[in-house]
């Protein structure tokens, strides 16, 4: 449930859902996150779903915040649907030469490469949100002993199909874009795609996500 | 076989397709996008008697070189920009906030904006452009919209499909104001900041960075000194979002700004000053000043005021 209202500046909401990031309160924001998109309301012109915020932005020259803030307060809820969740698997190719961070992983995280692509092929990945740039799946959550911070230094340049993990959490770069994640491989497909203008998110919030390991020739030779 | 286009024979800095850009995207990581300055967006089109809402050309610092070819064109530029038309040999001296009339093989420089970042193009004609998700609006980053998202450059044509009846030639008097101070509103994480960085945020001035773009603004003077942490569970954002990551200096989400960030927000700019915000060229001062949101909501109410009422005396 929502758990407080305020604004964000004169045109948006920003509905709080707790400080944790887990499973259940992220079931709660996109559940809240569909049926608000259902409902059109007049004046709403995004909805932005995070871990546990939700925020509503909307034109200012049609309603604000009071009448909006109201009119979400009093939604019910629980006529909505649950969360349809669908399963998607990824392939990765972790060759050397896309797997940019492996061997500093190995030194930080104290466990070897086998064990750390082990350890990632195995998890059934829950995706949390999608955004930063178009398409960008946030997956969760990695086991306690696989969590590393971000590169001190971010790149410039994290190159196209890169899949990272910062945190609890996984990560696939839908385009070129500066960026601070561990990248342990990449993907030949296409996550994001531009021209679907229905849905062009290959992963959406509420997807379970498997990583399938491919190789170098599997990943050349990749069609979609 | 196109017979009426223009022929670009110098891109710009950042000449880019813009219209009123895209809704309901954020979800998957698409910004708004559209023209920054709404207002002068809103005033190119009235002038030469487009729909309020359709494509035009937005440029940035310098902008585009054009050779026309086609039968007679009606334009407009706004803005505070410097222009000239080259006809034969002739060379005149272009104003901001009329209507011209372009004929074949005349030249289009539009040299420069004056102490302003964005102009605007707006051309009396249904142009050849690309929609996705309604609007043709050019994200550079995604690589969405008009000419597959990316800016325009030399040697590269504007189609034009169909020029519209010339009407009568309209102007504006019409002067672009400056602003210093920047009117936010508290952000969601105001809290996280020293009591000393509160101070600064709405004391100091903040000078404009060079490393200011469509997405964002940066900003660069005193830090801010952050109390609680300098990350946040990331979250949604919306432009105007002034966000402040862990070297103090604060950053202004622009209309391609991500739709996601993990630093904690200081403040939000309000709608009013947007237009004027983003005008703000690198090396200017600015100011923050606190207003609450009933006045936020007052104050763009009267912004739109104005607006709609430029755009009816056109």
């Amino acid at each position: 449930m929502i758990k407080n209202i305020s604004n964000l500046g004169d045109a948006a909401l920003y509905c709080d859902f707790g400080n944790e990031v887990n499973k259940d309160i992220n079931t709660q924001v996109i559940k809240y996150f569909k049926g608000i998109k259902k409902e059109n309301i007049p004046g709403v012109n995004n909805l932005t779903p995070s871990y546990n915020k939700l925020i509503i932005s909307f034109d200012l020259k049609k309603t604000n915040y009071k009448n909006l803030k109201n009119l979400i307060e009093n939604l019910n809820i629980d006529t909505y649907e649950d969360l349809k969740s669908e399963k998607k698997e990824i392939p990765i190719c972790c060759d050397e030469s896309f797997a940019l961070d492996i061997k500093d992983l190995e030194k930080n995280l104290k466990i070897d490469r086998e064990k750390i692509y082990e350890n990632f092929f195995k998890k059934n990945f829950f995706c949390y949100m999608t955004g930063f740039i178009a398409g960008m799946p946030f997956l969760g959550d990695l086991d306690i002993n696989m969590r590393v911070k971000r590169l001190e230094t971010p790149r410039v340049k994290v190159p196209k199909g890169s899949v990272g993990i910062t945190e609890q959490f996984a990560n696939i770069y839908t385009f070129e874009s500066p960026g601070g994640w561990n990248i342990i491989g990449n993907t030949p497909k296409k996550i994001f795609d531009g021209s679907k203008e229905k849905d062009p998110n290959f992963i959406n919030p509420g997807d379970t996500v498997i990583f399938k390991n491919i190789t170098k020739d599997q990943y050349k030779n990749f069609n979609e | 076989m196109n017979k009426n286009y223009f022929q670009i024979l110098r891109g710009g800095i950042n000449t880019t397709f813009q219209d009123e850009g895209r809704k309901n995207l954020y979800h998957i990581g698409i910004p708004f996008s559209g023209a920054m300055d709404n207002r002068n967006y809103l005033l190119a089109n009235k002038l030469v008697g487009n729909k309020l809402g359709a494509p035009v050309i937005e440029f940035a610092y310098q902008g585009p070189l054009l050779k026309y070819f086609g039968k007679k064109i009606n334009i407009s530029i706004t803005g505070d920009v410097s222009f000239k038309i080259k006809r034969n040999l002739n060379e005149i001296n272009g104003k901001c906030y009329q209507t011209i009339g372009l004929e074949n093989g005349d030249e289009l420089d539009i040299i420069s904006t004056n102490k302003s970042v964005y102009g605007y193009l707006a051309l009396s004609a249904q142009i050849d452009l690309k929609y996705q998700w309604s609007s043709c609006s050019i994200n550079t980053k995604a690589n969405i919209g008009a000419n597959y998202g990316r800016k325009l450059e030399k040697d590269q044509k504007i189609n034009i499909l169909k020029i519209n009846d010339n009407l009568n030639n309209k102007r504006l008097n019409f002067i672009n104001t400056k602003i210093e101070k920047i009117r936010v509103i508290k952000g969601t994480n105001f809290d996280y900041f020293s009591d000393t960085g509160k101070k600064i945020f709405f004391e100091r001035e903040f000078t404009v960075s060079k490393l200011s773009d469509r997405m964002g603004m940066r900003l660069e003077g005193s830090k801010i000194d952050n109390i609680i942490n300098t990350n946040i569970k990331s979250e949604g954002l919306i432009k105007g979002v002034i966000q402040v990551p862990a070297d103090g200096n604060p950053i202004i989400m622009l209309s391609d700004h991500g739709t996601i960030g993990g630093y904690p927000k200081i403040g939000v700019v309000i709608s009013a000053d947007y237009d004027r915000l983003v005008q703000l060229t690198p090396g200017s001062k600015i100011k923050f000043e606190e207003v609450n949101l009933t006045s936020a909501e007052s104050l763009f109410n009267l912004y739109e005021l104005e607006t709609q009422n430029l755009i009816s005396q056109i």
